[in-house]
């Protein structure tokens, strides 16, 4: 399981894993967007991690600033408008941010890769299917038009695509939404990255093919035993595939915790929320609970934790203090590894 | 409340494909219209307050020429003031842009022929936004075999062109008065618009908000006017503003050809034809007289290149 | 993809036969009697009148006029001028003229104006944008012959780089200034059609997609960005070639240029029905022709665009 390594300025590291650097390791990032008459603060201070063969799912609603950190690790976002005021970016143990345009795009595709939503609209309409998957191997491996080509029709056959050999010429629009997702995925497996940021790789398909698609994915993940960031509004799907979780807020994390911990012992009013407002088969008949109120606008976050005008438990500190994302422990005291809470008040959330 | 900023204010340009905004969700933004959003973004728009001053400026001196100035422009003085040199000190006289190879004062001809251009173009327009504002509303909103007469008759018109085909029909008429130009040139020009509100009611009739008004029973007519017209108004709003421009263009052509306008109007076109004939001696018979047209031409095209910025969400 | 050839072509029946009706019929009101003429203000014989007018079709019913002229038509038979000088003759004459004028002017508004237009949408917003948006807005708003006297009093009294009025109108170097003078209007709109077409590309998903491939800037402008953008603009510039014809009288008249405008002109003044009608049918010809081919292009370069 050798990458052939054309360019020198990249070597790749995947041997020297000692497994303590983290793969991918964001710290105190803030992203902020300047429109003509506001400022849109929407990533005000993300720190998280992935290790090789780790899944990361990272959760919140639209606007919680998810996605846009995506695209700040891939460094794909549009600045401007986009400013990233402060924060780091570690790949590998080296800050990304630092780092000069070419070197990030030497990292781009080839070391992190990125599988979008829509994949109708992220695939060019015009290209086929085969030169769209073929070029990963012309840019980044010099590889000639044909070997390529064959190289694509490998990675169709390996995301399990029928036919691939007749379909290579095909064009976006000609294949089915669980197949485009599967080229996508072909796409940014291509090279067997390390890490792979998955910006809501199902949210688009009907129900049985997204759980087909991810699926694949994880199967494939590992095979290559790489990281994984999925970004997602749906609790349900990250259940079977995440190994911890980050739950987003007016771009803030609001919690993290190891998968199941979060679905037993939710720490923060926003996470119990969500999970509050899950249907389930034991409480039919009875009115769903549903958070009240909008989530907030960027522009105008509102003080202290960003969550308190919707929270049943505000109090005064919520309104004038940010929570810090503080540990959370036992009520003896006793650690629980990783394991977070931006509420003032997650004791009494978890414990109480 | 249907949200009308989704319905797509498309110019005349091919438009590809609708790229949402990915980066930025704003969430809770008080709802806007598209029409109050354009107006709040012309009236900071440089480009509109320059625009619609020269536009106001240009109605009011076709409307009162006899404000801006005392001379009469088809007074003609060949003894003492033949293609005498502007006086470009002496403002609003006679003198100020100089003399044309009649004696007469460019000054006043210049001011006098903006009523000829300003009603060919408001003129041409207005029927054009009628007849073919009509003509596409019907073809688009019905289909069928009404859609496939109304496109290929729309085709025919457009198969001619446009200028070669109104010098045919200006040359059917020895006395080319103001409104025989207007008809020729809107006998001629109603397809643009029609083809864009024909584009432009075939997407909001699929609007979801259309498909409920339907839904709920509303009336034929009820549909039409109350929520497709206001919807698809926009972008034949922004074309006939720019075609406007245009018309008084063609206006000028034509006259300077020989068969537009004709004396005794006082247009544009007929003087700069007869001073291309003294220009190299005397330049600034034809300047003032073509500046004047390009600025107008300019005026109304700045105004609907303004008003499709502010329309168009996509481009934001 | 042969039927819908074939369902294009049928259609184009009813429109080519249409507009040439209608200017044929335009054509045929017009007062004035090119047969009356020919005695000038002599009296005319009746009988020799009456023959004449037999001989050119003149007496029969409009709808007889135009069914002869179709059927000559067929046979590439445009009918002959009153001096005897068949139509087609002068057609020959004319179109290889405007036809060098309107591919010289198409060639420069295509190059100029795909220049102009990517750099300002790529930096939309920017100064590059700004300065392309007025000029273009300038052009647009410069009557053609307001331009063409500025050119040839500029470029040809003033700095005598060219003579002031084409002497050959076949020689492709003096066809040049007025070629570019026909073209800037077009070249306005190619550049601000291409900048649309640019700028909505840049913020497609797919150019997302393209940048988080890794791909190197250049290849993502080439290869996604203009391949996605160029659709447009070349159907633009297809159905001009049309117009650039049509709209070349006024530059033919004032550069001296023996083409279709002059021809028309001459037709016109002369109370020449079948001049005018020949030469308008012919670029009516041409309309449709290249709106059927950037159809059948529009296909290749969307593979979106199926033909059933």
């Amino acid at each position: 399981m050798t990458t052939i390594d054309k360019t020198a300025s990249a070597p790749s590291r995947r041997i020297e894993d000692d497994g303590k650097t983290p793969l991918l390791e964001v710290r105190d990032l803030h992203v902020e967007f300047k429109t003509r008459d506001s400022l849109v603060k929407a990533v005000n201070g993300v720190n998280y991690s992935v290790r090789a063969g780790e899944t990361l799912a990272v959760l919140g609603e639209s606007g919680s600033g998810k996605s846009v950190t995506a695209q700040a690790i891939m460094g794909i976002l549009d600045m401007p408008p986009g400013r990233i005021p402060q924060g780091e970016i570690r790949f590998r143990g080296e800050d990304m941010l630092t780092m000069s345009n070419e070197e990030r795009r030497q990292i781009r595709g080839r070391k992190i890769a990125m599988i979008f939503q829509d994949a109708l609209s992220s695939l060019n309409p015009v290209l086929s299917v085969g030169y769209q998957l073929g070029e990963m191997f012309r840019v980044h491996q010099g590889m000639s038009r044909k070997a390529a080509k064959a190289k694509s029709i490998e990675l169709m056959d390996r995301v399990r695509i029928p036919a691939a050999k007749d379909r290579v010429n095909d064009y976006p629009h000609q294949f089915s939404g669980g197949m485009r997702q599967r080229i996508m995925i072909a796409m940014a497996m291509a090279l067997e990255p390390d890490l792979i940021i998955a910006d809501e790789p199902t949210t688009a398909l009907d129900v049985t093919v997204q759980a087909q698609v991810m699926d694949l994915l994880a199967e494939l993940q590992d095979e290559y035993n790489m990281g994984l960031i999925l970004i997602t509004h749906d609790l349900g799907v990250v259940a079977d595939v995440a190994d911890k979780i980050a739950l987003m807020y007016a771009g803030r994390i609001v919690e993290t915790a190891p998968v199941h911990e979060l679905y037993k012992r939710p720490a923060h009013p926003y996470t119990r929320g969500l999970l509050d407002s899950i249907p389930r088969l034991d409480q039919k008949g009875q009115e769903l609970y549903a958070i009240k109120g909008l989530p907030p606008n960027l522009t105008r976050i509102p003080p202290g934790c960003a969550f308190n005008p919707r929270c049943p438990k505000a109090q005064d500190i919520c309104r004038s203090e940010v929570p810090i994302l503080h540990p959370v422990t036992e009520q003896d005291g006793t650690d629980l590894p990783g394991r977070g809470s931006a509420c003032h008040f997650w004791k009494e959330t978890i414990h109480g | 409340m249907p949200d009308i900023t989704k319905s797509s204010a498309k110019p005349a340009d091919d438009v590809v494909t609708a790229t949402p905004d990915t980066a930025i969700a704003v969430a809770a933004e008080p709802a806007r219209s598209l029409w109050g959003d354009a107006w709040r973004d012309l009236r900071r728009n440089p480009y509109f307050i320059i625009s619609s001053f020269l536009v106001v400026l240009l109605v009011f001196i076709a409307l009162f020429p006899g404000w801006f100035t005392s001379a009469d422009p088809r007074d003609a003085d060949l003894i003492n003031h033949f293609l005498k040199k502007p006086e470009l000190g002496s403002f609003f006289t006679a003198d100020w842009f100089g003399y044309d190879n009649q004696g007469r004062s460019i000054y006043a001809r210049v001011i006098y022929g903006t009523r000829a251009s300003i009603q060919v173009g408001v003129g041409v327009t207005v029927i054009v936004t009628i007849v073919g504002g009509l003509m596409g509303m019907l073809a688009g909103y019905f289909g069928g075999w009404l859609d496939a007469l109304l496109s290929r008759i729309t085709d025919v018109f457009f198969g001619i062109p446009f200028l070669l085909g109104a010098l045919v029909v200006l040359n059917a008429f020895t006395d080319r008065s103001v409104s025989v130009v207007i008809g020729a040139l809107a006998f001629l020009g109603w397809t643009q618009i029609a083809r864009v509100m024909r584009g432009s009611v075939i997407t909001t009739k699929q609007a979801d908000y259309v498909v409920a008004a339907k839904a709920l029973g509303a009336g034929t007519g009820r549909i039409l006017i109350k929520h497709i017209l206001p919807n698809a108004m926009a972008p034949v709003i922004v074309v006939a503003t720019i075609a406007l421009g245009g018309y008084i263009s063609a206006e000028a052509t034509l006259s300077y050809l020989g068969m537009g306008l004709a004396e005794p109007t006082v247009s544009w076109g007929i003087d700069i034809s007869s001073a291309s004939k003294v220009v190299r001696n005397n330049p600034h018979a034809l300047f003032f007289p073509a500046g004047m047209l390009t600025l107008t031409v300019f005026a109304f095209i700045m105004l609907g290149d303004a008003v499709r910025d502010a329309l168009d969400p996509k481009l934001r | 993809m042969g039927r819908y050839v074939a369902r294009r072509l049928l259609q184009m029946i009813p429109v080519f036969i249409g507009t040439t009706f209608l200017i044929f019929v335009m054509v045929r009101t017009l007062p004035g009697d090119p047969i009356r003429a020919l005695w000038g203000d002599k009296a005319p014989d009746p009988t020799q009148l009456a023959a004449l007018r037999h001989e050119y079709g003149l007496d029969d019913s409009l709808w007889q006029q135009y069914l002869d002229y179709m059927k000559g038509l067929f046979q590439a038979d445009f009918g002959k001028t009153v001096g005897g000088r068949p139509v087609s003759e002068i057609l020959t004459d004319a179109f290889p003229v405007t036809i060098r004028l309107a591919i010289i002017a198409l060639l420069f508004e295509m190059i100029l104006g795909l220049v102009l237009g990517v750099f300002a949408g790529m930096k939309r917003g920017k100064i590059v944008d700004r300065g392309v948006l007025i000029l273009t807005l300038l052009v647009i708003s410069i009557p053609v012959f307001v331009l063409a006297y500025i050119f040839q009093t500029v470029f040809g009294t003033e700095l005598g780089w060219i003579t002031p009025t084409v002497q050959d109108s076949m020689n492709v170097q003096e066809l040049m200034l007025p070629g570019i003078v026909l073209g800037s209007l077009s070249l306005a709109y190619v550049a601000r059609l291409t900048r649309t077409t640019v700028a909505e590309n840049l913020r497609a998903d797919y150019m997302r997609t393209a940048l988080a491939k890794g791909l190197p800037k250049r290849r993502i402008v080439v290869n996604h960005l203009l391949r996605n953008s160029l659709i447009p603009v070349v159907t633009f510039l297809g159905t001009d070639l049309g117009a650039l014809m049509g709209g070349a009288i006024v530059t033919e008249g004032i550069f001296n240029v023996q083409g279709v405008g002059g021809a028309l002109y001459q037709g016109l003044v002369r109370r020449e029905g079948s001049t005018v009608v020949g030469i308008v049918t012919c670029l009516v010809f041409v309309y449709l022709a290249m709106s059927l081919i950037i159809d059948l292009l529009y296909a290749v370069l969307d593979p979106r665009i199926r033909y059933a």
